[in-house]
């Protein structure tokens, strides 16, 4: 999947956001997308994107000589860069859309698959959503706030979330963040007078006790401020998600980390464990984290069902039925977004093929040695 | 406390680095701890949580033997799970603080249950009611309309605003005119003092008629009946003259169920002396009936009520026997795919295994009476509990709170008597309870003690409350180390299996 191309940039000095269209006639659109030579319509639009190269000057902003256009559909919206890059920030046609709020993050997990940059771009994707987010279609099911860690950006994260619920009421907004700026309550409080019903605050908890998750995600004192971040949100009546990711380090206490959500955080609305993610840091730390599902199926049985049998809901992400005791398949979710989900040569003879998760694209480089077609014959 | 955005360097560092390494010595939390069986000791914390431990666990805890790198597994447990800290001050100690308030919610809106004793006529003569009258004689047994308006202006004053108007008797049923007074009445004030009303008729479900069936319907009012065992049991338990107690509950029963929908008609059993000698077949009388839970309550001590240890002992003890093989029989059904669940095993391990309020009028600390329950007799009396009324027939007016339509409200709730008993109905400050595991899942009962051992603080060692309490919450953890039995009870609590 293409999210970012490039091309030759002329009179663009300030980046420009806007909804890409093919169609001439088509005017509420801000972006044209021209594969022939100049028309006059170009001056209808706010920018144009061509692949064609262009060198008569034009009092329009442009990037040409683009080498290909095709991943972007009607309705798409991108950032122009100055620089020529041609971002994509929403696909219409996708129903796995996420909004990258920052790259920066008070955390550094050792399994990281987007992991942080230094560089304060909070004021550029501030710009950016801001401008982006009326442009979303009314209509969008559902959005996903990623990071970095996107409470980073302080009020303008509430500023965003506010623009959000206005702008969309009807998408439901899966937000995730490591919990930790919660902590002050203020924080807290100020996204509970937001007071938006579809917004879901998903937050990772690693271990029961403080040393291993605050090893986990390579930050002291995480711990104790993601539980009372987690708190802080209950008490302002926020929806929250528990995420756990499946790994050599957060293995061994499993079953305790459940017990553990179950006593002191009942009021969560989803617990999910996830298969990990090749991506990012994961390939670095690959000692500290590996091991086969087929070999902690135990562990996350008797987790998963202690915290079903007393009512919770919960889902198990990024999973291959093949590698699952019969019992969980029920809570195994396709959860892998298009464009980062594969299968295996396997699979085709498989009788499940419909109903599996399959693997990331990523797991190619690494994945469970027990991947086996299943039959129902 | 919250680092600051920018980190220094990403360079990933060892998980020593996290750990706290300062510490010499750790900080004990507030726990108790007892053995529950030769091998094992439990030790419960104060919201309730429990580890499951080796016996002399708790020896090495608090002579801060326990060592971090050796003992590694059981330390993390005991931090994780709020028993010891590496601080003074826990770091979560604040949700620690949460937890405890919710566990204790129960108590946040005061009382719900109000029983209205409407009629004090029976046309049963049970040989072990001490209580109600064969008679005609409605103008001296029947409750006032009065009397009915005084209770409901009560009722209408209670903070809550959920509130239970149970009626009972005697025999309910024979007061329907009154009962359908009480209602309406109840229904209006509802409207006007914002209460959501929930109702409940017991009865014995013989002089239930065709006729009665449409306003209980109409106005939702729940049924709960009684269903003693199969019927040589039943019509031995329950005298009327034609020896037909059983059938006719069995046909109310299921007139109900057709009429009313299976949630709204529940049953009680009661325990007596002959039930004793077959637990088996009162659970199979249950699930011949369809019914998914069983209340296997003790024999009330009021009837044989002395203040003789050995036999007030010997009768618990009987009890604990009839419970036990009871229980092992619904486990049966249970590991077979019948789902019932026992009502007094489900409220405690609501609480053993949950982190929820359990208010449980009989099993709460403090106690439900006054708290959660307050009962109006026949004749306008106020009772701090259902128990309370019972002494009152035999003459002990100890917990008797005022009179409708004379004493205030603050006089009833608030006044000298009710201060006298709460002084008796918090566990925590009960000498044995306060030291006891089991505190947390258990309760308090002055009415209990006061008629066994004749004050309401009580004396632990022959305690007849805590005899039986004591030894169910060790039989369910004992039980609880089948897992396949723990699965089972978290479907009780649920209410779903699967
Ligand atoms: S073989 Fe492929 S499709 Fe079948 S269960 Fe395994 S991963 Fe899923
Ligand atoms: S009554 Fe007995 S079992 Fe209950 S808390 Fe008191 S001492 Fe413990």
């Amino acid at each position: 999947m293409i999210l970012k191309t490039k091309g030759s940039p002329y009179d663009i000095n300030t980046p420009i956001i806007g909804r890409v269209t093919r169609i001439p006639e088509n005017i509420e659109y801000e972006i044209f997308i021209s594969e022939t030579i100049f028309s006059k319509t170009w001056y209808k639009f706010k920018a144009v994107l061509s692949t064609v190269k262009i060198i008569s000057s034009l009092e329009i902003p442009i990037i040409h000589s683009i080498e290909k256009l095709d991943h972007l559909d009607e309705g798409d919206i991108v950032i122009i860069n100055t620089d020529g890059i041609i971002n994509t920030i929403y696909r219409k046609n996708s129903d796995h859309n996420f909004l990258l709020f920052t790259e920066r993050c008070n955390s550094n997990c050792l399994m990281c698959s987007q992991p942080p940059k230094d560089r304060d771009d909070t004021d550029y994707f501030f710009s950016q959503y801001s401008q982006a987010i009326p442009l979303i279609p009314k209509d969008c099911p559902e959005i996903g706030i990623t990071g970095g860690e996107p409470t980073l950006l302080g009020n303008r994260f509430l500023k965003l979330i506010k623009q959000l619920k206005e702008e969309l009421p009807e998408t439901e907004l899966h937000c995730l963040t490591n919990g930790r700026s919660f902590a002050w309550e203020n924080v807290a409080q100020k996204v509970g007078e937001i007071d938006h019903k579809r917004l879901m605050l998903a937050v990772p908890l690693y271990a029961d006790v403080y040393h291993i998750h605050d090893y986990i995600v390579q930050a002291k004192d995480a711990f104790n401020q993601t539980i009372q971040g987690i708190y802080n949100l209950a008490k302002y009546g926020q929806r929250i998600e528990i995420r756990i990711v499946l790994h050599k380090q957060t293995i061994p206490r499993l079953a305790k980390l459940a017990k553990f959500i179950y006593k002191n955080l009942p009021f969560v609305e989803h617990i999910a464990f996830m298969g990990l993610e090749h991506e990012g840091y994961t390939s670095f730390n690959i000692d500290k984290l590996w091991i086969d599902p087929v070999e902690y199926q135990q562990e996350l049985t008797e987790a998963v069902s202690y915290l079903s049998d007393f009512g919770m809901n919960v889902s198990i992400y990024n999973a291959q039925l093949c590698t699952l005791p019969e019992n969980l398949w029920k809570y195994s979710r396709k959860s892998i977004s298009d464009w980062k989900n594969i299968y295996f040569d396997e699979c085709n003879k498989c009788d499940l093929l419909d109903q599996c998760g399959g693997m990331f694209a990523s797991g190619i480089k690494k994945h469970s040695d027990f991947i086996k077609a299943i039959y129902f014959s | 406390m919250i680092s600051v955005i920018q980190k220094k360097n990403r360079k990933f560092k060892e998980i020593n680095y996290y750990q706290n390494h300062d510490v010499s010595n750790y900080f004990l939390l507030p726990f108790r701890f007892q053995k529950i069986n030769s091998k094992t000791e439990i030790l419960v914390n104060e919201v309730g949580d429990f580890l499951l431990v080796p016996v002399g666990t708790a020896e090495q805890i608090i002579l801060k033997k326990l060592d971090k790198i050796k003992d590694e597994d059981l330390y993390l447990d005991l931090i994780s799970n709020f028993f010891i800290s590496e601080e003074v001050i826990p770091p979560l100690l604040n949700i620690l603080e949460a937890r405890y308030r919710t566990k204790k919610s129960f108590l946040d809106h005061f009382t719900a249950l109000h029983i209205f004793v409407i009629s004090l006529r029976c046309e049963h003569t049970c040989h072990y009611c001490q209580v109600s009258r064969v008679t005609e004689n409605k103008d001296e047994f029947d409750m006032s309309l009065y009397h009915i308006d005084e209770g409901i202006k009560i009722m209408m004053h209670s903070p809550n605003p959920h509130i239970t108007m149970e009626f009972q008797g005697g025999e309910a049923l024979l007061a329907f005119n009154n009962i359908k007074y009480a209602v309406l009445k109840a229904k209006e004030e509802a409207l006007l003092y914002e209460k959501h009303m929930t109702f409940v008729i017991c009865t014995n479900l013989a002089p239930l008629t065709d006729d009665m069936l449409p306003f209980i319907k109409e106005h939702n009012i729940m049924i709960s009946s009684s269903l003693d065992g199969p019927a040589f049991i039943h019509n031995q338990n329950r005298h009327r003259p034609q020896r037909n107690s059983y059938e006719v509950t069995i046909e109310g029963l299921n007139k109900c169920r057709a009429i009313l929908g299976e949630d709204n008609i529940s049953a009680l059993l009661t325990t007596t002396n002959l039930s004793l000698d077959y637990p088996t077949e009162i659970v199979e009388e249950y699930v011949k009936q369809g019914f998914s839970n069983i209340f296997l309550r003790p024999i009330s001590p009021y009837g044989f009520a002395t203040y003789n240890e050995k036999k007030n002992k010997y009768q618990t003890e009987k009890f604990l026997t009839f419970y036990k093989s009871a229980f092992e029989k619904i486990i049966d059904y249970n590991k077979k795919g019948y789902y019932i669940r026992e009502d007094y095993a489900t409220v405690i391990l609501k609480k053993i295994l949950t982190s929820f309020p359990v208010g449980y009028v009989d099993l709460q600390s403090p106690a439900g009476m006054i708290n959660n329950v307050i009962v109006f007799n026949y004749d306008g009396k106020i009772y701090a509990s259902d128990e309370a009324r019972m002494l009152a027939e035999m003459n002990d007016f100890t917990f008797q709170l005022g009179i409708l339509g004379q004493s205030t409200y603050n006089e009833i709730f608030y006044g000298k008597k009710a201060m006298e008993i709460a002084e008796n109905w918090t566990n925590e400050s009960l000498a044995g309870c306060s030291e006891c595991a089991f505190q947390s899942y258990c309760g308090a009962d002055p009415v209990l003690n006061h008629a066994t051992q004749g004050n309401m603080y009580g004396y632990r060692p022959t305690n007849v409350f805590c005899q039986k309490n004591m030894e169910i919450i060790r039989y369910l953890f004992d039980l609880m180390e089948d897992k396949s039995i723990e699965k089972i009870f978290r479907s009780w609590i649920t209410g779903h299996s699967e």
